[in-house]
């Protein structure tokens, strides 16, 4: 078959939509700019202008100097380095905020915020959870789905411009959101504060990243779908979903920032925690499971431990985490049969969630000695033993006895950060170490010494934070329910804030050494990107330069 | 993708025959401990969820073999603590300060009560064990603006100071140099005369001006020596406790400004038994009490 290597192909199919979408995004950020109702909107408008602005000039002076083509016998790679980076720079970011928060709570005097409204603890929690879990996190997962999806479809990624759409959207989005939190405005339900108006804009470019990973899949030229593309794959849907129901509100102004929720009390309170419940599912959970399955049989170049397992494991997590949500209401305004419900599905949640841990861990059988010499497959390691720590937690902190103590305290916030910092970021950095190289075409990483210390960073760092807070959690939920032998309480709330002091400081210490590892990453990263130590640029055609299949494009056969 | 057979050499476990990106996968039974586990946390969901209200129906919902509710099992809970307490609690309220020191039983029960009480409602402005912040009276000590004895403390949870209530405790520090009573050089006199009864350096002369100013304007709740007087709740200025500060800095805010701290009057958010619980605690317990 003659076939030209070098073929240019335009993608001008994206440019149309795209630009009307950055068009009608600008008149509207025009209008609520000169006429916008409240003063808070305003810095927002001015974004959303000038973002558009750019866009739309972009795409004119793309569409002039003929910029947008492509080779399709490559890989999409410039829009999953763009995602390398922006993780490492939001990971940065929201962990600053976050061990900044910590010593705020430790020390309440060193941030006296009379007069700096923005810097208050509400206004700053919501910039950290939202910079690590959608800043970082959300990065992370574009890139990582974009590279695997291509990868194990063998063909180039669908869609010309979207995906780049995709990637400048959500910057977009984690901007807006995160001055939106300093300014005050917030929607008030968690880990959903964004206002309508940037809900808006994250429908609009997640439903374009389902359609980039769909239209991907559709035109793979491997016969079956590999399991981290499930994974990715209900991460995806299920978030639009999610997203869409739990946001569904009334802007008190077209032209304004405020909104009110379709759903009241308790029905509001329930959709939330539907909402909150499942982004820990579908974003850190199945969402990571996806790069777990692919990072770490790659990288420990062995066989996935059981097709079956991860079948099994797939659908039951998928049907039954969708279910447990009410356990974050227990002994509130929700009926107690809601609250039962919730509670018995996170405990048939338990081997589910571990079917991911066992087949993370087993793939790695045969390949235990490479955990000594490769610090990279055991950031992945260990990742997957954070997850089966997190995922056994979990249900039993979801048992209403256990919750009784458990709700509203610190431990809540340990168990969330072994999950976050153990699974979801050591996942993460096991998996940016595989694809710096490989996306830069390098032969190595600039230094494994410096990674070696990433992971010791991080590891201890994360054991000061979780034991912290489980001592500190445990404690305060004790000293809540303490009575007196008249029946009286023992403590009042304020001599349970002074009791975790400590606790506090070692936690903010531990974010502190988990923080330091993320600069040591950053700094690896750059000199392996500028091709320094080890990270000499690769002449042949070596596995991590591979690319789509020649008959990936069929009309390319067809003789064009 | 490879169709053919193949068997991986270091668990001699088949593959499925596929390969994506070099990525194989076995074809490894699922655990047993894993799907046994599984089941039981099945078996046991069903379980609870037959023993448990669980199942939402057109009109309520199933209410579960054991009937249970913990909703019907706090109010019974709350009712039978008010019914446990009432005989106590009765006698508190109509007892005196010393029939209650003298009965062990009860002093008890007011202390426990009232350090609840505390928790809950006091210690927001005057700090964990009433030690105390700037502008919230410190209660260890033997400092007291309205007086410190059971009946005068018991008075002002009661009605509070400055509060929304006819019986409050009320006196005005006048804002002298904001509303123009005094002029700003005269303000400066009354500083240094303050600060020279308070035992700290002054300027002699400002301070001898400050005197007079003081006599005319301030002996009249503070007293000609500025001791204090507790009817007026005005501070004595010559210790060295201060409520919002003894340096020349404050003190001059303090009388341009002037101060008219609130507490509320507890009344109509507390009952007479706990009222009185939370007097014992504060009279005899933080350590103050005269």
């Amino acid at each position: 078959m003659p076939i030209n290597p070098t073929i240019i192909k335009r993608a001008n199919g994206a440019i149309l939509p795209i630009g009307i979408i950055c068009v009608l995004g600008f008149i509207w950020a025009v209008l609520v700019a000169s006429r916008g109702v409240d003063p808070v909107i305003k810095p927002h408008a001015y974004m959303y202008i000038f973002a558009f602005a750019l866009a739309i000039f972009a795409l004119v002076y793309g569409i002039m100097q003929n910029k947008f083509v492509y080779n399709p016998y490559e890989y999409d790679d410039g829009v999953i380095k763009a995602g390398v980076i922006a993780t490492i720079f939001w990971g940065i970011a929201g962990m600053t905020v976050g061990v900044l928060i910590a010593f705020q709570l430790a020390y309440p005097q060193i941030m006296d915020a009379t007069g700096l409204s923005w810097l208050n603890f509400g206004r700053l929690r919501p910039l950290h959870t939202s910079g690590v879990i959608f800043g970082f996190g959300g990065n992370a997962l574009i890139a990582t789905s974009f590279y695997t999806v291509q990868r194990t479809c063998r063909t180039r990624l669908a869609g010309g411009m979207w995906p780049w759409f995709v990637f400048w959207g959500w910057q977009l989005v984690l901007v807006i959101a995160g001055t939106g939190y300093l300014m005050g405005i917030t929607h008030g339900q968690e880990y959903a504060e964004p206002e309508w108006y940037v809900d808006i804009w994250i429908t609009i470019v997640w439903v374009a990243y389902l359609a980039v990973f769909m239209m991907t899949l559709a035109k793979r030229k491997e016969k079956h779908i590999y399991v981290s593309n499930w994974f990715y794959l209900s991460f995806i849907v299920t978030i639009a979903m999610l997203h869409i129901v739990n946001n569904v509100a009334l802007p008190v102004d077209w032209l304004g920032a405020k909104s009110y929720s379709l759903a009241a009390g308790v029905q509001n309170a329930m959709t939330q925690w539907w909402y909150g419940h499942n982004a820990v599912g579908f974003f850190l959970t199945t969402g990571f499971l996806g790069m777990m399955y692919y990072f770490i049989p790659k990288r420990a170049e062995r066989p996935v431990y059981s097709y079956r397992l991860s079948i099994v494991h797939f659908w039951t997590v998928i049907f039954i985490y969708i279910w447990a949500g009410p356990h974050h209401l227990h002994y509130t305004a929700l009926p107690q049969w809601t609250q039962t419900l919730g509670m018995v599905f996170s405990v048939m949640l338990w081997m589910p969630s571990w079917g991911g841990m066992i087949n993370g861990l087993m793939t790695l059988s045969g390949a235990w000695d490479k955990l000594r010499t490769d610090p990279v497959l055991r950031l992945l390691a260990v990742s997957v033993a954070f997850y089966g720590m997190a995922t056994f937690e979990g249900p039993l902190m979801a048992v209403r006895y256990v919750n009784a103590l458990s709700h509203y305290t610190d431990w809540t916030i340990g168990h969330v950060h072994a999950g976050a910092l153990g699974w979801n970021g050591m996942v993460t950095f096991g998996a940016l170490y595989c694809m710096v190289p490989w996306l830069w075409k390098k032969k190595d990483l600039y230094s494994l010494r410096m990674v070696e210390w990433h992971f010791w960073l991080s590891t201890i760092g994360i054991i000061f934070y979780i034991t912290a807070m489980w001592v500190s959690g445990i404690m305060q939920g004790l000293m809540w329910r303490a009575y007196t032998d008249l029946g009286f309480l023992e403590y009042s709330f304020i001599e349970t804030v002074k009791a975790m002091h400590p606790y506090y400081v070692i936690r903010a210490i531990g974010g502190t050494l988990y923080l330091l590892g993320m600069f040591v990453m950053a700094y690896n990263a750059w000199q392996t990107i500028k091709g320094r130590g080890d990270a000499y640029s690769l002449t042949e055609d070596a596995p991590a330069a591979r690319k789509p299949a020649v008959d990936a494009i069929p009309e390319l056969a067809l003789g064009e | 993708m490879s169709d053919h057979k193949k068997v991986d050499e270091h668990s001699g476990t088949e593959t499925t025959h596929h390969e994506w990106d070099g990525i194989q996968e076995l074809d490894t039974p699922m655990p047993r401990w894993w799907i046994n586990i599984m089941y039981l946390t099945i078996i046991w969901s069903i379980g609870y969820v037959i023993l448990m209200p669980a199942i939402p129906l057109l009109n309520g919902y199933t209410k579960g073999v054991l009937n249970f509710s913990d909703r019907d099992r706090v109010a019974v809970a709350v009712e039978k603590m008010h019914a446990d307490r009432s005989a106590r609690s009765q006698e508190l309220a109509n007892s005196s300060i010393s029939q209650i020191i003298n009965d062990d039983g009860l002093y008890e029960f007011a202390v426990q009560q009232g350090k609840t009480l505390f928790g809950d409602n006091c210690e927001t402005c005057h700090g964990a064990g009433g030690q105390g912040v700037v502008g919230y009276p410190n209660l260890n000590d033997q400092v007291w603006i309205w007086g410190g004895s059971f009946d005068d403390i018991k008075y002002t949870i009661t009605y509070g100071i400055r509060a929304e209530h006819d019986e409050t405790r009320f006196g005005t520090m006048a804002a002298y140099g904001r509303d123009e009573i005094l002029e700003p050089e005269q303000i400066d006199d009354l500083v240094q005369h303050v600060l020279n009864i308070s035992g700290q350096q002054s300027d002699a002369s400002a301070a001898a001006r400050g005197a007079a100013l003081f006599a005319e304007n301030c002996a009249a709740c503070h007293g000609v020596e500025g001791k204090g007087t507790r009817e007026n709740g005005a501070p004595d200025l010559t210790d060295t406790d201060w409520l919002y500060g003894g340096t020349p800095e404050v003190i001059h805010e303090t009388i341009f400004n002037g101060r008219n701290g609130v507490m509320p009057n507890w009344n109509e958010r507390l009952s007479a038994d706990q009222i009185m619980a939370l007097s014992v605690y504060v009279h005899n317990e933080l350590g103050g009490g005269e």
